[in-house]
């Protein structure tokens, strides 16, 4: 096989061998719908309801607060367009960050246009919005805070706890897209005091088109699915029952090795970046350092451009993204890269290493060495650093 | 997502680098939406057929590729018939591009047109059908 370096951790995951394994049986012969009464189908029921108790018990939740959904963006437009139900004749408040993922930013505008006010706070260099911004822009209008608990981009994490007791000090609710935190670094909802949370299962080595959504009991939001009595009537749709058992299974060992894992991948993280920073001129490291999630690596080149670093990459057998506007579908480059301030042309060139468990050392070292040369060659062809060397002469 | 000539051309770009004394360059795009493009002309005095083309570009892989096949599709023809090597000659040489790249190859065959504008200027002769480049941001 031809070498495949995966180190696009934060888009999707492989999934587990054992995860899989636990997966078959439902996907086989305990293929009945958990809703029918007969004894057949008591085992997938069972299934569901022992995936359930394990995600609650993760996050410290009762078993009744977790609704099993399709994944993150199902979340993100529950919490969102549901409290806006819900709460419309208290107000039509919501705030949130620059830097949430689109299913968070594109529902917030779906909801400006359905006449709600959105305020989306800034961040400052390292991505992380201040607590001072967050308490000001609270309105007695103020329905719901929503920001994510670590960003997919720049693998900066936010300070939800503060979030957290800002929002329940002004009697606002609070949900937190934690797609990039769960199932890598510790959560607990009544520590934390959230009161909504939307994960995914393809993120931590589970399956894909199956996520969670942790709604606290005390809040009623409406269904975002009608059509069934499944999920207490709030999630309509037959289970998908391979998908929770493998959702549960994936989280389970994901927690369980957590602290080791972490440990192994920020110690394997900051030994890339110190060499990329040390090796290669003209790199920033975006995001911030400390609170950070083990696996994200973001570091912008100057004078290049991010596709067709990654294509070059890609050649080397390296699988890794962009913020580049080529890669982001649009003109702009990605919105989370200027909301930390900086300048389009050098947005352009930003590259983004998520790193699993698997990731080693000589995965590393040779991803470093071919981006030297990658970097090196892209400059030679490029007028802006041109520019720069006449501009400044050595 | 590219065809294999427009991989083969960003892989292999042909007539990458700066011509030292160039008798035009020009300068199209703008780093903001991430492509710039900068041709070099080498054009003979008496013949005006372009001796020599060079490119440097800042940009995705379709910005590249069609950076040098507009160099190749230039080279050894006189400046007249360069202008007459339009964005859909450098798509189709390329096989074509995807939707969202087309503006890549507008972006090659205005950078052609802005190293002829500078050359007409600099050696006053005028070529017809040839405007002002649009999106020069050269100004040197």
């Amino acid at each position: 096989m031809e070498k495949l370096i995966y180190l696009d951790n934060a888009a999707t995951t492989a999934l587990k061998p054992s995860v899989l394994k636990e997966m078959l049986p439902y996907l086989e012969e305990n293929y009945s719908n958990p809703s029918s009464i007969y004894s057949f189908a008591q085992k997938a029921n069972a299934a569901v309801d022992e995936a359930r108790r394990a995600i609650a018990e993760i996050i410290g939740a009762k078993e009744n607060e977790i609704y099993f959904t399709s994944g993150g963006s199902e979340g993100d437009n529950w919490a969102l367009k549901e409290t806006a139900e819900l709460l419309k004749d208290k107000g039509k408040h919501i705030i949130t960050s620059k830097i949430e993922h689109h299913a968070v930013l594109h529902t917030c505008e779906y909801l400006e246009h359905q006449g709600y006010d959105v305020t989306y706070l800034d961040v400052d260099e390292n991505g992380v919005v201040s607590l001072e911004a967050l308490e000001k822009a609270i309105r007695p209008d103020t329905i719901l805070i929503s920001i994510m608990f670590a960003n997919n981009e720049i693998g900066t994490i936010e300070p939800v706890k503060e979030i957290g007791e800002i929002a329940s000090k002004h009697g606002v609710l609070f949900h937190t897209d934690a797609v990039q935190a769960f199932a890598h670094i510790p959560i607990n909802v009544d520590e934390l005091h959230i009161d909504m949370l939307s994960a995914s299962g393809h993120k931590f080595h589970g399956p894909k088109g199956i996520g969670f959504f942790y709604m606290r009991n005390s809040i009623k939001l409406g269904a975002l699915i009608h059509g069934g009595a499944q999920e207490r009537a709030r999630r309509a749709g037959t289970h998908n029952v391979p998908g929770i058992v493998g959702l549960a299974a994936a989280a389970k060992y994901a927690v369980g090795t957590m602290e080791e894992n972490a440990k192994k991948e920020a110690e394997l993280r900051d030994y890339t970046i110190e060499r990329v920073l040390k090796e290669i001129p003209y790199a920033r490291l975006n995001g911030d350092r400390v609170n950070r999630l083990p696996n994200n690596i973001n570091i912008c080149f100057r004078f290049i451009e991010g596709e067709s670093m990654l294509i070059m990459l890609d050649q080397k057998g390296i699988c890794a993204s962009s913020g580049s506007a080529c890669t982001s579908g649009s003109l702009d480059p990605s919105h989370v890269l200027l909301a930390i301030g900086l300048p389009h042309e050098i947005a352009h060139g930003s590259l983004r290493l998520t790193l699993s468990e698997e990731t080693t050392k000589e995965d590393m070292d040779y991803v470093v060495d071919n981006l030297k040369v990658i970097i090196e060659r892209l400059r030679s062809m490029s007028p802006l650093y041109e520019d720069f060397v006449k501009e400044n002469p050595v | 997502m590219y065809s294999e000539k427009v991989m083969d051309h960003f892989t292999n770009p042909r007539n990458v680098g700066e011509i030292e004394d160039a008798s035009g360059v020009g300068t199209v795009g703008n780093a903001k939406c991430g492509d710039i493009m900068r041709i070099y002309l080498d054009v003979d005095e008496e013949t005006k057929v372009i001796k020599d083309c060079k490119f440097k570009t800042f940009g995705c892989g379709a910005a590249v590729a069609t950076s040098s096949m507009a160099t190749e599709l230039v080279m050894g023809k006189t400046i007249y018939e360069a202008l007459k090597v339009t964005n859909k000659a450098v798509m189709e040489a390329l096989d074509g591009l995807p939707p969202v790249k087309v503006h890549c190859s507008l972006l090659a065959e205005e950078a052609i047109h802005a190293a002829l504008w500078d050359y007409a200027q600099k050696h006053n002769i005028e070529i017809e059908g040839l405007e002002p480049p649009k999106a020069d941001i050269g100004d040197e």
